[in-house]
Formats: structure tokens, C-alpha cells, sequence
């Protein structure tokens, strides 16, 4: 006698018993704190931050751990976590100029005002995997006193300057969207594509990037800076009236500039692509930057042709929060859907076998029976 | 974090709510129409039953009695964990029983047992656009609604029975609603498109992921897609359920061992146990017809 399978209940708790044993691992071994991850596991922590659109390092380091290092799963507990918080209102832009810099390169001068500075990267680093000591930070001062460069005039004022590259449009007074309150609507302005990618997934973007450097939408970029470091928050609360200061916040931003050549409206100059992310995430303010550009073809009278340039296509399908629940949701029972697909294929089996001349009865043998729609 | 986190009732701050009901209200008022809406993150994936979750969040009130079913069941395991959400959060009443509950969210299926007056039914959407298939674009789409310009999907239906005789789409068979707005009654079976005609009971519909929200008000005209030489046709089983006996229910097939012997029961467990429980012995009595 068939009964139905019951106790989904049970097996679910049992589920999570497991897993909170397996995210533990060996007790024999300490058991690693959320402070230990946010220090050591820092660019880990910085992407969690930036994809879950909330910049609390604390928070993030504790999904981290939550997540057993799964950081789509951390981004995803951050996200959720972040759609309860009320909204107070909308911090002043802050000013990269102004920033504190800890790190500042481009690729376009070989000096400029203010500097290069390679700052805390990989780049440079010979790969090879070394578990021993040398891994070992060396005595340093305090992260506060290290020495931190003076700001430095962004690079793409020089070619301003000179009229070399396009102003950037959408200046003060240009009321901006907030994907987060508005659902997203198509043809979206760069403002909101510019959400988009800041909390879309790196590797989707990293991709989309690669692939219009490989002639899916060319754009020519040059790296004219990328700098990182700390810039001051601010916010102004209606009943003062005035900003007041909230801290400081890491950022990595990044701009391209990109060949045109002009169009019917526009003389030749360069144009713009941008990328900023929280804390240090280089790789993924270079991939916004590129794709930013990309997205931008349209605007700028250009053919749309390559993937990385439809923003149906990039942004309907680059936050992984969304494209990893939507993809795992197959794992859910399809049952019902399933049979209701069993009975038609049997159908049209039944009919392809019939109209090459079996008969009904056998026809019904070698398909099965069951269902008749 | 620790220590300092504390949720609302029924998990969602009181102005996400008020977002999504205005979203509702506008649904009820074009219905079939789809709504977009500043979907929230939840805490359960998304493709996993958050537009239902949040339509069913802002409407649910504390004298609300709750059934969740996914597939049909209430013990399928995202029922249980979404049912237990809401036990958990809102502190709501939770039935299994169609008859009793006055909030019904759904994935996939409508209950048997036919909705009343005063009953909501919520439908957890995956993809609520009828025509993405056919036409991957949104801009293109919501223009192709404003225009009410549904040929694409004329065409595609008249291609299946070009192809095959017939229409071959078993699931989210397509309906027009109010002769107006072409509407995609979720993955749900098309043996259950005729119940969503005329009912009595509010059906909302959410997806999460795509922020949309769509509504048929009580007694809406639903008509699914069809041919004048090809009419619309409800799935039919040649047997009977096989626990309780009815005739007239959707089937789930489970296989019973390895040598491909099958059975077929009731999809919709409550309906199911709700026969037996009534008539013990109608199996039997059905098997001697």
C-alpha cells in the first residue's frame, strides 16, 4: 500500500541540524570568529558588502561564517537582511576626489600630479603558492598611521581640460531613480544601470567585460585611473538642514576612457566608463567600468550588437541573489507540471506511433498507459 | 547583528506593505494586468515563492487562517518551510484544509475543493509575462499588451496544431482575461484553468523576482486560449484516484517499485484525506465500477 511521503517537517529540521554541524567542521579545530574573517578574509568581505548593497563589514563577515564561506549565500543573507532596514534618506555623493587614497594608478600617464601608487595589490606578486611564513605580515604601524597619499585631482580632468572627452552628463538637480524603491523599467538611464552593475554579481560582470574586449562590443578602454582609499560620508538631515559627517567608507573606483569616434551629433572625443565599489574590488570596478561603456552604446548612436551592450540582456540577469535563487529553484518539486507534460508526450507519442500504423492496443503497449488528455 | 534584530508582523516593515497593497489595488482594478512592484529581498531565494510571500505578507492580517501548498500538498518541504514563516513571523492560525483558511498560498495548483466568497487565493508566479517566451524582451512586451497585440501567441498555439493536431502545452496554458489582457496563470496544470473562471474568491498573483504583480477580482471572466475548431480541452485521467477514488481531481503518477509499476493519486492531499475520511471503503467501491 502506497503512502503518501509525510514529515516534511522533521526532515527539514534535521536538515539544518546537519548543516550547522557541517558548517562547524572538525571541533578539534578553533573555531574561526567573524572579527578574524573581516580582517583576514578582508576582499571576501568587501565583495559581500558591495553585491549585498549594505557596507557593514561586521555584518558581512558574520554571513560569511553563516554561509560556510559561500559567498553568493552571504550576499544573499546581507540583501535580505538589508530589505527590512527602514530608509532615512539618501547620503550627500561623495567626493572621490577628495579621497584619502591608499592606492592610485593609471594606465594612460606615466606620471601625472599626485602620483602612482601601487598601494596593498596582488598585481605583481609572483603566484606561487607558498603556505609557509612568508605569508606572515610584516611589523607594521597601525592601519591608521600608515602613510596615506594627499588627494589627487581625478585623471580624466586632464583630458576635460583639454575638451578631450565628453562631460560627464546628469550633474546637480537630476532626480535619481533607486532600483531598490522603483522597480526597474526598460530603457533604464544610466543611473539606474549604474545600481545595477554596482551590486551585480563580479563574475557575470567580469565575463560580460572579457567578451567586449574580445570583439562582442568593442569600446576600446584605457584605464585612465584607478584609485582606492577612504572618502567621508555625509548626510543631511531635513530638520538641520545641513550635512553633517556619518564616517568614512573604503572605496575602489575606476574610469575607463574609450575611443569614438563620433557620430552625426557628436564630435570625435573620448567617452566614459565607470565603476565604483565598496571597499577594495578592483576587478569588479574595472568589469562595471567596461560594461558601464558598453551599455552605453545606444545612447551614443552606436550599433547595438554584442551581449554586453543590450541591458535587457545585463541587467535582467546580472544580480546573482536573483539568478541563483531562480536557478536553484529547480530543485523545487516540479510534480505537477512534470505529469502534465508525462501525459502529453505520451500523447504525442501515441499519435506519432499511430499515424506510422500501429494499432491502438499496441500502440498503448509501447507507450504506457495512464493518461489520456 | 546579535542581539539588536527584531521583525515585524509578518516579517515586512509597515511601509513595504503599504507599497505592495497600493500594487494589489491597482491589479484588482485592471485585471489580468501586470503591475510592477519594488519587490523586496526576502529571506527564502527567490524563484522560491517570494511574490507570493510578500503578497501574502501584506494582506495577511492576525485573524487570518493560513494554508500553504506547493504542488498541491501541504507537506511538500516549501510549503512546510514557507507555512512555518508566517506561523513564525506573523503568529497567524495555519490550516491544511481549503474550507478553513481565508489566505491560500499556492505554487503550481488550485485546490479541489472549490474557493469561496471571501477567500484569497496566492499564486507564487516564476515568470509572469505570457508572451517571454516567444518575445524575451519586457520593453517589447508591455508594449505588445498596451496594444493588446497577442498574434505572436495566436500564431504559436496555431503552429502546435499545425505540428501535433492540437495544442501541446500542458502547464501555464495561457488565458485571456476580461477579453482584454493576456495572462499567464502561473505553472499551474491547464486542467485547472476552468476554476480560475468565475471564482468567487480574490486570486492575486505575485512574482518576486521579476516584480510583478497581477490580480483577478472575484467573478472575473478568465477564458483560456483556444480555437473555435480546437476548442480548449481539460487534462483527463483515465482512472481514478487511487486512495479516495475521485474521477474528477488531477493526478499525481508515483512510481511504486522498480519494474515500472505505477499508481495515481490525488495531487491535492487535503481533498484527498477529506474523501477518505468521509467515505472509508469508496476506494474499493470505485475499483468494482
Amino acid at each position: 500500500m502506497y503512502v503518501a511521503a509525510k514529515g516534511g517537517e522533521a526532515a527539514i529540521a534535521a536538515a539544518h541540524q546537519l548543516l550547522a554541524r557541517e558548517r562547524r567542521g572538525d571541533q578539534n579545530l578553533p573555531e574561526l570568529s567573524a572579527d578574524q574573517i573581516r580582517e583576514q578574509l578582508a576582499l571576501a568581505v568587501n565583495r559581500v558588502m558591495c553585491e549585498g548593497s549594505l557596507y557593514d563589514g561586521d555584518l558581512a563577515a558574520v554571513a560569511i561564517k553563516q554561509a560556510r564561506g559561500d559567498l553568493i549565500e552571504a550576499i544573499f543573507l546581507l540583501r535580505a537582511y538589508r530589505a527590512t532596514l527602514p530608509r532615512l534618506g539618501y547620503a550627500e555623493p561623495v567626493d572621490t576626489g577628495a579621497m584619502r587614497l591608499r592606492r592610485r594608478i593609471s594606465a594612460t600617464y606615466k606620471d601625472l600630479p599626485g602620483g602612482q601608487m601601487l598601494g596593498p595589490t596582488f598585481d605583481y606578486t609572483h603566484r606561487l603558492l607558498d603556505p609557509s611564513p612568508t605569508l606572515a605580515a610584516p611589523p607594521l604601524q597601525h592601519r591608521s598611521e600608515e602613510p596615506a597619499g594627499e588627494p589627487a585631482l581625478p585623471v580624466t580632468l586632464l583630458l576635460d581640460r583639454e575638451g578631450l572627452i565628453e562631460t560627464n552628463a546628469g550633474a546637480d538637480g537630476d532626480a535619481i531613480g533607486d532600483l531598490t524603491r522603483t522597480p526597474l523599467a526598460f530603457p533604464a538611464g544610466r543611473d539606474l544601470r549604474l545600481q545595477a552593475l554596482a551590486r551585480a554579481d563580479e563574475g557575470f560582470l567580469l565575463g560580460l567585460a572579457y567578451s567586449t574586449q574580445r570583439g562582442y562590443g568593442r569600446t576600446h578602454p584605457f584605464a585612465a585611473e584607478i584609485r582606492m582609499g577612504e572618502v567621508e560620508l555625509e548626510f543631511t538631515p531635513e530638520e538641520l538642514g545641513f550635512a553633517v559627517p556619518l564616517g568614512q567608507i573604503t572605496l575602489t573606483e575606476c574610469e575607463m576612457v574609450n575611443q569614438f569616434q563620433g557620430s552625426a551629433t557628436q564630435p570625435p572625443q573620448f567617452t566614459r566608463g565607470y565603476g565604483l565599489a565598496f571597499g577594495h574590488a578592483e576587478r569588479k570596478a574595472m568589469a562595471m567600468a567596461l560594461l558601464d561603456r558598453a551599455l552605453r552604446s545606444e545612447d551614443l548612436g552606436q550599433e547595438r550588437v554584442a551581449p554586453a551592450q543590450d541591458q535587457e540582456f545585463v541587467l535582467a540577469h546580472c544580480d546573482n541573489v536573483q539568478a541563483t535563487g531562480f536557478v536553484e529553484h529547480l530543485k523545487l518539486p516540479h510534480y505537477v507540471d512534470f505529469q502534465a507534460e508525462l501525459a502529453l508526450l505520451r500523447q504525442l507519442r501515441a499519435e506519432w506511433l499511430a499515424a506510422r500504423g500501429g494499432d491502438r492496443e499496441d500502440v498503448a503497449a509501447r507507450v504506457g498507459d495512464g493518461v489520456v488528455p | 547583528m546579535t542581539g539588536g534584530v527584531s521583525y515585524n508582523f509578518a516579517y515586512l516593515d509597515e511601509q513595504s506593505k503599504r507599497t505592495i497593497r497600493r500594487a494589489i489595488l491597482k491589479a484588482i482594478a485592471i485585471p489580468g494586468y501586470q503591475v510592477p512592484f519594488p519587490s523586496r529581498e526576502m529571506p527564502m531565494p527567490y524563484g522560491w515563492g517570494t511574490g507570493g510571500v510578500q503578497v501574502t505578507a501584506s494582506i495577511l492580517g492576525p485573524h487570518d487562517v493560513l494554508k500553504v501548498i506547493d504542488q498541491g500538498a501541504d507537506d511538500t518541504t516549501n510549503a512546510v518551510s514557507i507555512r512555518q514563516f508566517f506561523a513564525r513571523t506573523a503568529g497567524v492560525r495555519t490550516t491544511t484544509h481549503t474550507s478553513e483558511a481565508s489566505i491560500i498560498q499556492t505554487r503550481h495548483r488550485i485546490p479541489e475543493a472549490p474557493l469561496a466568497e471571501g477567500q484569497i487565493i496566492v499564486y507564487q508566479v516564476p515568470i509572469p509575462e505570457p508572451l517571454r517566451f516567444l518575445e524575451p524582451r519586457e520593453s517589447e512586451t508591455r508594449q505588445m499588451h498596451a496594444l493588446e497585440d497577442y498574434g505572436l501567441m495566436h500564431v504559436k498555439l496555431y503552429e502546435d496544431i499545425a505540428r501535433h493536431g492540437h495544442i501541446a502545452t500542458a502547464y501555464a496554458y495561457p488565458v485571456m482575461v476580461e477579453a482584454r489582457y493576456l495572462m499567464d496563470p502561473s505553472p499551474t496544470p491547464k486542467f485547472d484553468n476552468p476554476k480560475m473562471h468565475m471564482s468567487p474568491a480574490l486570486q492575486l498573483f505575485g512574482a518576486g523576482r521579476e516584480q510583478r504583480i497581477y490580480a483577478l477580482p472575484p467573478y472575473t471572466r478568465v477564458v483560456s486560449l483556444d480555437f473555435d475548431d480546437h476548442p480548449f480541452a481539460r487534462t483527463r485521467f483515465e482512472q481514478p484516484c487511487a486512495l479516495c477514488g475521485a474521477r474528477d481531481t488531477y493526478l499525481d503518477e508515483v512510481v511504486t517499485d522498480d519494474s515500472g509499476g505505477r499508481m495515481f493519486v490525488c495531487s491535492d492531499t487535503d481533498y484527498c484525506q477529506g474523501r477518505r475520511t468521509a467515505a472509508p471503503g469508496r476506494e474499493a467501491h470505485d475499483e468494482r465500477r
